[in-house]
């Protein structure tokens, strides 16, 4: 005779009252782990899967830029500007120009500023890429990353073609660029922004309705419209909550008042809110970039520096044949002062806000200039996302809040 | 109206100077021991609801040496105000303002990482870009580019190699 025997399905269950139950662990996240995006170290408190607590650690690549910045003075410091946020150097070109300028007050002319904005543009395409493509490749979608970094990579042969560099351009000088763009890359440039939104589509084709990006992303890492004020956030993770505002349309810089573009703007605040966000501002940026080549066409032949030769130095060609000029050269290369007082430039950059605190005593070498870097803001919003949320989330939260450590770090 | 106009009736008498700065920001020189006061009032009466960065200028020899420098940013009204107040080198101390706004955390303590300067109230001032057992200050005024050698970390790691082999002591 068989009887049947009722097995108790709950029996491995850890209950309430198990002494294994709360036991909490500590685990250290990087400095060396790919999903950290650069050397960022994340000290995990864990119950289980569950995160209890996340404390980031910064200053891995800590390099002293701002006290670089107060012995190197004001002109030379442009090279180590690209170096704080690698993925968008041109971007950060400006924003310290800007700062530059307005100590200065010196006006740019027409030509010089349409430059900058579509090279600004341009490196904010060539960031957001990083970050679908790293996020992506975090996320399981490795397609992602090679689909990326393959147009990613097309837009560093047009920087090279037009600065001679696929990174660290150093091309915005105080008072517009370093040189003129020519026909043939300008030519170029229009090739790759023609093309260019099929391949966004074909990005939202592979992620915003798929599965599993969907549910890694979806309600993961809210973050309410007051949480992102009150924890400084700017950029694509302040519009993602919810918050319409842009620097550029809020306070314009580089005459992109007169550029017709959308901000969009998240409704929930979670990590796929931002990624739609980014992936609809490369669209509003090939859009920019569109209107400011039309203008390059119309300029043509204007000029795209300052000629204030306090601050912008004087064409090779003149400074050969005059003396003033090699005067002028002279002072600018050893000893440009900027006017004492204190000056606050700042521009929407890929990661939010990055704007360059600059005072000055009246000599050549600032008396400060303080970095506001978004990124660190953003490392800073990683443990209010990620309390309670499991391990795994964490990778889509990182990827999502879009950080470069470089400029986190500075 | 400009900021300075907007903000007046909420900061009152605390704000012993006002000025614009060249680029328009709306300035204000305040006692140290005001800041909390004149912030608070700035978020919940004027409308800033952001804090932009909390950072300090090192105007050594001259004394008080510091000037700590909060700046906010209110996106209702997109404007920006800037908060100055200068602190001794002795003992540089101002209160947080980490209860109004979170963000302001880290930029408090790179200003104490890099600076020194106290900001009293904060429920976790440590380092945050240099080792937390460093020595130094490194953007005072008095701290030479290329940093002091031997400092403590190097010191601990020199003994540290003696102890290990005696002969590379010679």
């Amino acid at each position: 005779m068989t009887e049947s025997l009722t097995l108790d399905y709950e029996r491995g269950a850890i209950h309430e009252d198990d002494p294994l139950h709360g036991e909490l662990m500590q685990l250290n996240v990087g400095p060396q782990h790919p999903a950290t995006h650069g050397v960022l170290r994340l000290k995990v408190t864990l119950d289980g899967e569950t995160m209890r607590e996340i404390e980031p650690v910064v200053g891995y690549l800590h390099r002293g830029k701002e006290k670089t910045c107060e012995t190197l003075g004001w002109r030379k410091f442009f090279v180590h500007t690209d170096r704080l946020d690698y993925v968008q150097p041109l971007l950060n070109n400006c924003a310290y120009a800007l700062a530059l300028e307005k100590l200065a007050g010196l006006e740019i002319p027409e030509r010089g500023k349409v430059i900058r904005v579509l090279l600004m543009e341009l490196s904010r395409i060539a960031a957001h890429l990083i970050y679908l493509g790293t996020t992506g490749i975090d996320l399981g979608a490795v397609t992602m990353f090679f689909f990326c970094f393959n147009e990613r990579e097309k837009l560093y042969d047009l920087l090279d073609a037009y600065t001679g560099h696929r990174m660290n351009n150093t091309y915005v000088r105080i008072g517009g660029v370093y040189a003129d763009v020519d026909a043939s890359v300008q030519g170029a440039i229009e090739a790759f922004l023609d093309q260019f939104p099929a391949k966004v589509d074909e990005f939202e084709r592979m992620l915003t309705g798929n599965r599993i990006w969907f549910d890694r992303n979806r309600a993961v890492g809210v973050l309410t419209r007051e949480q992102a004020l009150a924890w400084s956030l700017t950029g694509p993770n302040l519009r993602g909550s919810g918050v319409e505002h842009d620097l550029r349309r809020a306070a314009p810089y580089s005459g992109y008042e007169t550029y017709d573009f959308e901000v969009p703007v998240g409704t929930v605040g979670d990590c796929y809110d931002r990624y739609l966000v980014r992936v609809e501002e490369m669209r509003q940026s090939t859009r920019i970039c569109k209107q400011a080549l039309a203008r390059l066409t119309e300029t043509r032949g204007g000029d795209f520096l300052a000629q204030d030769r306090r601050y912008v130095l004087p064409p090779k060609s003149e400074m050969r044949a005059s003396m003033e000029e090699l005067i002028h050269q002279f002072k600018i290369v050893t000893d440009m002062a900027l006017p004492a007082g204190e000056a606050y430039g700042a521009v929407e950059s890929s990661k939010g806000e990055l704007g360059f605190y600059v005072v000055s005593d009246g000599t050549s070498h600032p008396l400060r200039c303080h970095i506001r870097a978004p990124g660190l803001m953003n490392v800073q919003a990683i443990p209010t996302l990620a309390r309670g949320r499991l391990l795994s989330d964490m990778v889509a939260i990182i990827g999502s809040l879009d950080f470069v450590m470089g400029e986190v770090d500075r | 109206m400009n900021t300075l106009e907007r903000i007046a009736p909420a900061i009152g008498k605390l704000a012993a100077k006002t000025s614009t700065s060249r680029g328009g920001t709306a300035c204000l020189e305040i006692e140290p021991r005001d800041a909390h006061a004149v912030i608070a009032r700035l978020r919940d009466a004027a409308q800033f609801e952001t804090c932009t960065f909390v950072t300090a200028v090192d105007h050594f020899p001259a004394e008080p040496r510091f000037e700590v420098v909060w700046q906010l940013h209110s996106i209702a009204h997109g404007d920006r105000v800037r908060i100055r107040a200068r602190v001794g080198g002795a003992e540089p101390k101002v209160p947080t303002i980490v209860d109004l706004y979170p963000g302001a955390a880290y930029g408090e303590r790179e200003c104490f990482d890099m600076f020194g300067v106290v900001f009293q109230g904060h429920p976790g001032l440590k380092r945050l870009l240099m080792p937390e057992e460093y020595d130094h200050f490194p953007l005072r005024k008095d701290f030479p580019h290329q940093g002091i050698e031997p400092d403590r970390l190097y010191r601990e790691w020199d003994r540290a190699r003696h102890l290990k082999s005696p002969e590379a002591a010679q």
